[in-house]
């Protein structure tokens, strides 16, 4: 399996604190691909490695064949890879349609000139931008919404409007980083509905990080588990529920952090 | 007013800019009724009126009634020439502020570079560095727009290189990297006069060349005075306006573009808008250089109009003058940046004044005011002196009431609008769990 993301012996340090280590990753292609552990297990430090927000100290992440570590994030959004984030980070005041037109950003041909000048091919481009800005917001369940600022939508509609957002770059890899967080069941299970759409109608690959039990073992085609940065164990989510290591993993965290809750 | 229809609201607004503008012709000394014309500009903007009935508004306001007016008091149209300059720069500096919020302290080192461009060979100036050349320098007239173009340019470039090395440092430390930049000019200004004198030093650079007054004969057909001392003024007013008018529609295209989206953006979340695929580095310097190049055509021009420059006249209070117009119009807002390019200048160089001398006028006469004669007053309390203060004072005034600015962009207005309308409907609802 050649695989859409290949992580080799990819670790990130924090001063003496390692939070990935060595860790090797195999992202298959259409494949919606979560990645758990306790807090603190280096699933966020991945993402940020992936995105190129983090450098790697050791390691390679190859995308498509292509080694992508080092590369600055925006170089990397335009080869295909686009994440959400955990506290959502919208452009708070700037409407809806703004934010999924600023993920169309990569696209736009027109030069700072066309802007100036407001060439004809700069008001269609533009005008084609809106379009799918609109279709976008449609697809996401945020239609006639577009004129709303994203500060100001309920919390579900933000996390919707960020998937847009990300959609609008046109990825290959999606990364979510726990998208039903803060979601009442009902919300969660359409979030669901919605992730499995990404995949199967638009063929976009999905890596992601989640919390809800519930959620990993039931949309997941593979399931990664982390523990201090170190993959403790992988594979389809029946498989990683009965694995004695992450039962360990989880509940022996919440031993040695004095039994929180 | 808001019930009335568009064509009375059009009659309205017509009456008041003839009205207005025949009391400033009538008074042409008259303060108030100065201020009350420009504010027919407002009244033009704020109200709905059609879109081609405010185009002719504003023709009317500013390229007839104005220029008539003007030729009474040569001094409103100093005025306005001066309001228009910095309106240009406001609109500069409102890019890289307002839109991009990467905060310029030195932004007047942009004029500079603009002013000495024009001012070093469109005078004798040239001739100290280059002796020889005296079939070139200094260049004739109507190279000063050629002049506007590299001056443009010019800024632009610096823009650029300021850029470079800076835009790796955020917030707090971007301004104090540019305000340092700006300080740096005006030394530079200051100190290159040794070994080889290229800005004069302090004593600065006269007399700078002017455009050719290569309409004076068409002019002189229409039987209006050919006198330089009468066209300059005028001709300058139209030039700054010409500018003006390029600036607001550059400023428009970019903020509508998918340019103003990325800057915005930028603004808002760098993080973010680099994991959206926005290129930090070239985004922030393009917001540099347009900013930038709005000031080195404005530089250019004021040389021109002064004949004379130093570099006095690039200190930083002038970067800080020019945040406040910002700030005090409503970031990131056109309409707001050319309000408050307008009040801090007219506050400045009228309002102030008039009350100077309206206050030294009654101390004279010995006028007293709940039984305190005026005549009692230190002779320090002036207001003209203490325009920086009234400044601060307006400044903290409006960071407590109205942060917004008094036009904020339709996105701000937008933004506080909407918290209100869900704070009011908690209120309804008697707050949500």
């Amino acid at each position: 399996m050649a695989g859409l993301l290949v992580v080799q012996g990819l670790t990130k340090r924090f001063g003496g604190l390692v939070a990935v280590n060595a860790l090797d990753l195999v992202v298959a292609e259409h494949a919606i691909h979560s990645v758990i552990g306790p807090n603190g297990a280096g699933k966020t430090t991945l993402f940020n490695c992936v995105t190129g927000f983090y450098q790697p100290e050791e390691g390679r992440i190859l995308f498509r064949g292509e080694p992508i570590e080092g590369l600055r994030p925006d170089r990397i959004c335009r080869l295909g890879i686009t994440r959400t984030y955990q506290n959502i980070r919208l452009f708070a005041n700037m409407t809806a349609r703004q934010n999924v037109l600023l993920g169309q950003h990569v696209h736009l041909r027109s030069t700072w000139v066309g802007a100036i000048v407001a060439s004809r091919f700069t008001r269609q481009e533009e005008l084609q931008a809106h379009r799918e800005a609109e279709r976008l917001l449609a697809f996401v369940g945020l239609r006639g919404k577009g004129g709303v600022l994203a500060r100001n939508l309920p919390y579900g509609d933000q996390r919707r409007l960020e998937v847009a957002r990300a959609l609008a770059t046109r990825p290959v890899f999606l990364l979510l980083d726990e998208p039903t967080a803060g979601m009442n069941p009902r919300e969660t299970h359409d979030m669901m509905d919605f992730i499995r759409r990404l995949r199967d109608d638009l063929g976009i690959t999905i890596g992601l990080i989640e919390h809800q039990m519930r959620v990993v073992m039931t949309i997941s085609d593979r399931v990664t588990v982390l523990d201090y940065g170190t993959k403790i164990s992988e594979g389809t989510p029946r498989e990683v529920q009965g694995d004695p290591r992450v039962i360990e993993a989880y509940l022996g965290s919440r031993r040695a952090s004095g039994g929180d809750r | 007013m808001r019930s009335s229809s568009p064509t009375l609201r059009a009659a309205l607004v017509a009456a008041y800019v003839v009205g207005t503008g025949a009391l400033v012709a009538a008074v042409p000394r008259s303060l108030p009724a100065f201020l009350l014309f420009m504010a027919s500009m407002l009244l033009v903007y704020r109200l709905e009126v059609p879109p081609r009935f405010r185009a002719a508004a504003v023709f009317a306001i500013l390229v007839v009634i104005m220029p008539v007016v003007g030729t009474s008091n040569t001094f409103y149209l100093e005025v306005a020439t001066q309001v228009g300059i910095f309106v240009a720069l406001a609109l500069g500096l409102n890019i890289v502020v307002g839109l991009a919020g990467l905060l310029d302290l030195g932004y007047v080192a942009f004029y500079a570079v603009g002013a000495y461009a024009w001012a070093i060979f469109g005078s004798p100036q040239a001739l100290k560095i280059w002796p020889a050349a005296t079939a070139i320098f200094p260049l004739p007239g109507w190279w000063f727009f050629p002049f506007l173009l590299v001056a443009v340019a010019l800024a632009a470039l610096t823009g650029v290189l300021l850029g470079l090395p800076v835009l790796r440092v955020r917030g707090d430390y971007l301004a104090i990297v540019t305000l340092g930049f700006g300080e740096v000019i005006r030394v530079l200004a200051n100190n290159l006069d040794k070994p080889v004198n290229i800005t004069n030093g302090p004593i600065g650079i006269t007399p700078v060349g002017r455009p050719p007054l290569f309409f004076a004969p068409v002019v002189a057909r229409l039987g209006v005075s050919t006198e330089p001392a009468f066209l300059y003024p005028l001709y300058f007013y139209f030039l700054v306006m010409v500018i003006v008018l390029v600036v607001i529609l550059v400023t428009q295209r970019f903020k509508d573009s998918h340019i103003g989206r990325a800057w915005e953006a930028i603004r808002e979340d760098e993080a973010a808008a680099v994991a959206m695929g926005i290129p930090l580095v070239p985004m922030k310097l393009l917001a540099f250089a347009a900013g930038a190049s709005f000031a080195g055509a404005m530089g250019a021009l004021f040389g021109a109009k002064q004949l004379f420059i130093n570099p006095e006249s690039f200190t930083f209070m002038e970067s800080i003058g020019v945040l406040a117009m910002v700030i005090l119009g409503g970031m990131g807002s056109i309409p707001g940046a050319i309000l408050g390019a307008s009040a801090v200048t007219i506050l400045n160089l009228q309002v102030l004044k008039q009350l100077s001398l309206t206050l030294n006028a009654w101390k004279s006469a010995g006028v007293s005011i709940l039984g305190f004669n005026l005549a009692d007053l230190p002779t320090q309390l002036e207001p003209a002196k203490y325009e920086r203060m009234v400044f601060g004072v307006i400044l903290i005034a409006m960071m407590i009431f109205r942060q917004q600015g008094i036009l904020p962009s339709a996105r701000r207005r937008m933004e506080i609008e909407e918290a209100r309308a869900a704070a009011a409907e908690q209120v309804v609802t008697g707050g949500s769990s």
